[in-house]
């Protein structure tokens, strides 16, 4: 079986359960284990050769540009962790069979637990260490699931996002590390780094690449001063604690740190973190579980503190102790992983895990107290089990270890971890099944079914079986994984009986020590519940929620809503980039001679400025603003027409006239004033804004009028080019319709869009809440005219629409050649149209006419397109146009050009947009209580009814 | 030769079909639906053919109106334009799916006419080589935009929709200004010729050219909510209908092309009179919002804000890959934003899903579980470790290969700045996510029963295969993308297509 494959196992397993759990418990967990087995299979049918010494690998490309690839390779220290792994995965399979109740979705579980599984198959099998980190991530991800599995428990959501921050905080720490490592070594393959060991230490990246990476592998392994958010993922249930969290997921950064052992280790820094580090840990683990009540916390911190041993086993860097290490990894998992399913038993049959409401249960469940005795022995390293043995060669290994101010400091601290460690060993077995029976447990006591002790029952067969022969048990496994550790062929010799060596003088110590502790329990508790501690949650906690609050008060309270604010910052930001980019610049004064002031341009600019000051002082009353937005209009409009300008100028005037009629009718139905809002400082400063970015426009404006183009621009062209080729004299309606005819296009559709965009907001507001009921109750009290459709006005404009629109129809037809054009006559059709609807009411008009203006939308674009695509038909490109001309009876000859057919698009749209945009005006001020006038011209009907004005 | 008329159809085909929408079907529903969803589907295929046809060959020039370079306006396809309309495409197509699927359409009106004229606006500014057109289609796309965020109505959205226009309209105000500069230095608004013309600019008139230059940034920096311009964008995508919400996810990625268009082709650093401009003022504006990003979402109020956070910084990572200037990080942009557009949609449609069934989406509010509530809290979180950048998904791809990028001097601060906003954002979305998820669970009351909606979820689970796709085909996908990138960077391919092109009727005999 390939590596691939085995990998892939567990995560194609991982799709079933949800299905399988229709068909029952038991099909599921079978189904479930069928995959691990199978991939446990595939990994045994590669043992004989990789004890042998070979290294299976494979390796498919993924992301060759990166150097990442999905390669794999088996070595003994791979198949160890990976038999551990699937191994004890399997025996976890059938202990959550019977641990779940049947309230839990158990195909959910199952998923999560595969998940994790395959990810972990995937750290330990990874030749690439992009992959590794792919595979690292997706266990802090599947391990945040499953402490969060029981979704309802505050702990269990809290310990799950704790556990994510830390190890997938860590988890990026590592990203960085592993990166800068394969810059080191020029690959991001195991195989390589594995090669490059005098490169890597000699790099100036050797000293932050070991910290990241470390800080990857100590948040993940829990170490001092990262441990604190293990006990917290015991929230989980207790096959996810047994699994996750005491055989497998916290030993990753421990493989980890094992598996880069050749290249990394060795150094000061190595030696001093990761020593220093594991002892530290040992010794705060092993204190604080003796003084937990909690049996999973007895055990999450007993976890931690292993782990701190196997940790400073490899930090010291000699082959003894990486041996020692990789035996105790293997024993550790087997005693702790029986240990965590005895405890799951326990609360599980007596309802609570709490020791100081246990004891006495010896007899009542004996098969599960001789279980977590022998499990619980093995921890405190009694022979002649497991635990001893690797205990034994931790403090050999400690004894010859020089660190921090002599030989023997550091075999003194192990010792006491040692001795802590029996001490809540004993702690743990004896409250729980020894002592008087109680009459008060929350269920009967009795032992479980025995699916559920046949798995610790194997554990700890392997407990007694190691320990009374380790070198047949496994001397071959421990050889082969040290061999991969180190790099090199050691022949370690595990044996019960070491000898008489101090080793065994401090274990006795530890023992003895250890006994005396337990009995004194009681008060070195108060002693301890006197000492001041740093909790680690709290810390934790606190942290989390002063960046949270932090974060809340800087992201969400700069994006309140402020639109002044965000407008004052932006101009700002524009300003001083402009005013940046201009001053770094090379930069020669213009050349151009200014032209004396003409008295009409000064009358004008000055009228100009004036309106626009008043603006500033009267934008408070919004009739008023708007119309003094429109003489602004007007006078660019003016100003475009003397500086000969005459299109501009029509579409201007035109331009201007039609939205100052629309916002004044859209004024109708908002407040007449705009409330001050603003104190007087902010409005200093804003003035102040709105002054720069006017004087830094002002100021570009005139460096670009003062300067001839740097480059010749291709407005020559158009001049020449405008008759013979566009087929009209009027330069610009050629550009408009024909050189950038797309341009046109592009801004039709946006007048079209503006007008179904009214017309769709309009209906949002008709269909009902606040903005309706306030339309509906709005006050009727305001001075009105008396009459509300003036005959005379009726009269003027029914006259004028035939002139309007044969002037509509002149200015488009000539628009060709004349200032003119499809714009500009649709503007004045419209505001023909306006006329008719201002003068009878919209009711009333749109009562005798047919056409929707919708439509005239979407024909209008239409037409357009279509002259374009009709350029298609010639083999031409879009919007090619052609013209000719024609020469009919009676009239003059006069030209047809496709460029008029899109002018009528334009024309379309233009009046369809402007006119639906009315409609929908129309609409509100029906709905605020206008009533439909019945006759082309009348009074208002309640100025009639009182007896009028 | 003359390019064929499949270059424009991106833009004709939806301006079309958008105007018969308003035209002939604006009474009856189900035939804009049919019309609307069939118009999404064609796009994509022209969107593809497109993309077959760029990946074969030079960039492609298609001279509207037939007039010749530089007078007319013209349409480039080139790798990365033909990308990019697909892109857009094919999330329209989820998008429009996702709307049918829970009534978004009925919420209002026009809203299948408003999504195609969405898709011209967006196919106009990605295929277009004038400024000034680019301006234009900024302006369709702005417009219809606006129409589709203020869809459905309510205050919070119209509230939030009138800061979006407000905002952008400043921008286009700023166009408008930057265009007029740039012409009035260079005489010319085709994009080819403006880079030729730069390169060849006389003595003294450099300032005047960097001001054009910046500001047409600082307006693509609008679009692209780059600090100290995104503010417009928290508040529009929290409150934007769901679907709309999920489309925007590609309106930003607008300003980036534009950024990477005219940074790389039209003023590349080797343009004397502007420098390493650019990057000068793109790197910390990078850097500094994927930083508000990132805290915005760990501080977020509401799961929309959250997501809309991650959006942001998921642009500020974008940028800074922009920022890094070399091929190899425009490969990583390139990927970057194919990834963040399918990742911020797909969260945004499942943060509609919850909205819609918990009857909001505030962090603080006390809700029982929701129907369907196991399936929306997976896509959650699968979107959210590709939003967050975590493995297995293509986001993690993404940044590796961003941080690969990144060397020299700045790699000490992308490096820094990118992975503990990755842990801040990973911090914000689990924190949300467990309250919004789990929490609920603390409720015994049953979930309130909705309908299933399973093509709400099909469109869903099209955003997210797409993420499949390019984790799993990244090595394809990064050979397609660094060759798109090379061809950027050595700016002949695209400069000398557009110079080179020759109008039809040039090679037409003249006509009797």
């Amino acid at each position: 079986m390939t590596l691939p494959l085995i990998v892939a196992l567990p995560f194609l397993g991982a799709l079933l359960p949800g299905l399988m759990i229709r068909a029952g418990r038991t099909p599921c967990a079978l189904t479930t284990a069928a995959f691990t087995a199978l991939a446990l299979l595939g990994l045994i049918l590669h043992a004989p050769a990789v004890i042998a010494g070979q290294v299976i690998t494979a390796r498919i490309e993924w992301l060759p540009q990166l150097g990442l690839a999905a390669s794999f390779r088996l070595d003994g220290l791979g198949l160890l962790f990976a038999g551990l792994i699937l191994g004890i995965g399997l025996l976890i399979i059938l202990y959550a069979r019977f641990y779940l109740s049947s309230r839990d979705p158990m195909g959910v579980f199952y998923s999560y637990l595969m998940l994790f599984q395959g990810a972990m198959v995937g750290i330990v099998l990874s030749d690439n260490i992009l992959l590794l980190l792919v595979f690292w991530e997706l266990t802090s991800l599947s391990s945040f699931l499953l402490i969060g599995y029981w979704k309802h428990l505050p702990e269990g959501r809290q310990g799950a996002r704790m556990a994510l921050a830390i190890t997938g905080g860590g988890g990026l720490a590592m990203i960085a590390g592993m990166l800068m490592l394969g810059q080191i070594a020029g690959s991001y393959e195991l195989s390589v780094i594995l090669e490059h060991r005098v490169e890597i230490q000699s790099s100036p990246l050797y000293a932050p690449a070991l910290v990241l990476m470390l800080l990857g592998c100590f948040t993940k392994s829990a170490q001092f001063p990262f441990h604190f958010w293990l006990p917290h993922a015991m929230a989980a249930p207790t096959p996810v604690s047994a699994y996750l969290h005491s055989a497998t997921m916290v030993k990753a950064g421990i493989f980890l740190m094992a598996r880069l052992w050749p290249v990394l280790s060795g150094t000061a820094e190595w030696f001093w973190i990761v020593t220093s580090a594991g002892l530290i840990t040992m010794l705060v683990g092993a204190a604080v579980a003796l003084f937990k009540d909690d049996l999973k916390a007895i055990l999450a911190y007993s976890t931690v503190s292993h782990l701190g041993l196997v940790t400073m086993l490899l930090g010291m860097g000699t082959n003894d102790a990486a041996v020692t290490a990789v035996f105790h990894i293997i024993n550790h998992a087997t005693f702790k992983a029986a240990l965590f399913m005895a405890a799951g038993i326990v609360d599980h049959e007596v309802g609570t895990r709490d020791i100081r409401r246990l004891g006495g249960l010896a007899r009542l469940m004996p098969v599960t107290f001789g279980l977590t005795t022998v499990a619980g022995l093995s921890m405190a390293g009694i022979p002649p089990l497991n635990g001893f043995i690797s205990k034994e060669m931790m403090l050999e290994a400690a004894v010859h270890t020089h660190w921090l101010g002599g030989p023997w400091t550091l075999a003194a601290l192990a010792t006491l971890g040692a001795l802590l460690s029996v001490a809540y060993s004993f702690r743990l077995v004896g409250r729980t099944f020894l002592g008087a029976e109680r009459h008060d447990y929350p269920h009967h006591p009795h032992d479980p079914p025995e699916g559920m002790w046949a798995a610790p029952a194997l554990l700890v067969g392997l407990v007694v079986a190691i320990g009374l022969a380790p070198m047949a048990m496994t001397g071959w496994i421990v050889t082969a994984a040290a061999d991969a550790v180190t790099g090199q062929s050691l022949h370690p010799h595990l044996k019960l009986w070491h000898g008489l060596k101090p080793a065994l003088v401090l274990s006795i110590l530890a023992v003895a020590g250890g006994a005396l502790l337990f009995a004194a329990h009681g008060g070195a508790a108060r002693a301890w519940a006197a000492l001041p501690r740093l909790e680690g949650k709290a810390i934790f906690d606190r942290t989390t929620a002063a960046l949270a609050a932090a974060a809340r008060r800087l992201a969400e309270g700069s994006h309140d809503g402020a639109l002044t604010r965000y407008m004052a910052i932006a101009t700002v930001a524009m300003v001083a980039a402009g005013v940046w980019a201009f001053a770094t610049g090379d930069h020669a004064a213009g050349t151009r001679a200014g032209t004396p002031i003409q008295p009409v341009a000064l009358a004008g600019w000055t009228l100009l400025m004036v309106c626009t000051a008043a603006t500033v002082v009267a934008h408070r009353l919004r009739i008023l603003a708007v119309l003094l937005v429109g003489v602004v209009g007007l006078m660019v409009s003016v100003a475009f027409a003397y500086l000969a300008a005459p299109d501009l100028a029509l579409t201007q005037i035109s331009v201007e006239v039609v939205t100052v009629v629309l916002m004044l009718l859209a004024l109708n139905f908002l407040p007449r004033t705009t409330p001050r809002e603003s104190s007087v400082p902010r409005r200093l400063r804003d003035g102040g804004v709105a002054v720069a970015a006017g004087l830094a426009v002002g100021a570009l404006t005139l460096a670009m009028l003062m300067r001839d183009f740097a480059l010749p621009s291709v407005a020559d062209y158009y001049l020449a080019n405008s008759k013979t080729e566009g087929g009209g004299t009027n330069v610009v309606n050629v550009i408009l319709v024909d050189f950038r005819g797309y341009d046109t296009f592009g801004e039709i559709t946006v007048l079209g869009i503006g007008g179904l965009l009214i017309y769709a907001l309009t209906e949002t507001i008709l269909r009902g809440g606040p903005a309706n009921d306030r339309l509906l109750s709005w006050p009727r009290d305001r001075e009105r005219a008396g009459d509300r459709h003036p005959m005379m006005l009726v009269v003027a404009t029914r006259l004028i629409l035939p002139i309007a629109l044969m002037v509509g129809v002149f200015i488009f037809l000539r628009g060709h050649n004349l200032p003119g054009g499809g714009f500009i006559a649709g503007l004045i059709v419209s505001i023909a149209l306006v006329m008719q609807y201002a003068a009878s009411g919209f009711g009333w008009t749109q009562a005798r006419q047919r056409i929707d203006y919708h439509a005239m939308i979407g024909v209008g674009v239409l037409v357009a397109a279509g002259t374009g695509v009709g350029a298609w038909f010639n083999g031409l490109p879009f919007l090619t146009s052609a013209y000719g001309y024609v020469d009919p009876p009676v009239v003059e000859e006069f030209e047809l050009a496709t460029a008029a057919l899109f002018d009528l698009g334009v024309f379309l749209t233009v009046t369809g947009a402007v006119m639906l945009t009315l409609s929908s005006l129309s609409r509100v001020a029906v709905r605020a209580g206008e009533t439909v006038a019945t006759r082309p011209y009348d009074t208002d009907p309640r100025a009639t009814q009182t007896g009028g004005h | 030769m003359m390019a064929s008329h499949w270059i424009i159809a991106p833009v004709v085909l939806p301006a079309m079909l958008g105007a018969f929408l308003v035209l002939a079907l604006r009474h009856d529903l189900w035939l804009q639906r049919v019309f609307g969803t069939a118009g999404m589907v064609a796009l994509l295929a022209v969107a593809l053919g497109n993309l077959a046809a760029a990946s074969s060959g030079p960039p492609q020039v298609y001279l509207l109106g037939d007039w010749p370079v530089p007078f007319g306006i013209l349409l480039v396809l080139d790798r990365l334009s033909a990308l990019m309309v697909a892109l857009q495409a094919g999330l329209a197509l989820a998008v429009t799916v996702y709307a049918v699927a829970t009534g978004w359409d009925t919420r209002g009106r026009h809203f299948h006419a408003l999504m195609q004229f969405q898709m011209m606006g967006l196919s106009g500014a990605f295929l277009t080589g004038d400024a000034f057109n680019l301006f234009v289609f900024f302006e369709v796309l702005l417009i219809a935009s606006y129409g589709l965020m203020i869809h459905g109505g309510g205050g919070a959205r119209l509230k939030a929709g009138v800061q979006y226009i407000a905002f952008n309209l400043v921008g286009s105000t700023l166009f408008l200004t930057a265009l007029a500069t740039l012409y009035s230095v260079l005489g010319s608004l085709t994009m080819a010729d403006i880079a030729v013309r730069a390169a060849a600019l006389p003595a003294g008139e450099g300032a005047m050219l960097r001001v054009a230059v910046v500001l047409l940034f600082l307006v693509f920096a609008v679009k692209g909510a780059l600090l100290p311009l995104q503010f417009w964008l928290p508040g529009t995508y929290a409150a934007a209908p769901g679907p709309v919400a999920a489309l925007f996810a590609v309106m930003t990625k607008v300003g980036a092309y534009a950024v990477i268009r005219f940074h790389l082709t039209v003023f590349p650093e080797t343009t004397a009179a502007i420098g390493p401009m650019v990057e000068t003022l793109l790197m910390p504006a990078a850097l500094a919002t994927l930083v508000v990003g990132a805290l915005g979402v760990l501080g977020a109020r509401t799961l929309g804000r959250a997501v809309a956070f991650a959006a942001l910084a998921s642009m500020g990572t974008l940028f800074t890959a922009v920022a890094l200037g070399t091929p190899q990080a425009t490969a990583a942009a390139i990927y970057y934003t194919l990834h963040s557009t399918l990742a911020a949609a797909a969260l945004f449609l499942a943060v509609d899903l919850v909205r819609d069934r918990r009857g909001g989406d505030g962090l603080d509010l006390v809700a029982p579980p929701i129907a369907q509530g196991g399936l929306i809290a997976a896509v959650f979180f699968a979107g959210a470790i590709a939003m967050a950048g975590m493995p297995p998904l293509s986001g993690f791809l993404g940044k590796l290969l961003i941080l690969d990028a990144a060397r020299g001097p700045v790699q000490s601060w992308v490096w820094s700045v990118v992975l503990v906003t990755s842990f801040l954002t990973i911090l914000g979305l689990a924190r949300a996510g467990s309250l919004v998820f789990w929490k609920a669970h603390q409720s015994p009351a049953e979930p309130a029963p909705h309908p299933a909606e399973p093509w709400a979820f099909a469109a869903l689970g099209l955003l997210l295969a797409g993420l499949v796709a390019l984790t799993v085909l990244a090595g394809p996908a990064m050979d397609w993308i660094g060759a798109t990138a090379d061809e950027l960077h050595a700016r002949s391919p695209y400069l000398d297509a557009v110079l080179n092109a020759r109008p039809v009727a040039q090679a037409l005999p003249p006509e009797g």
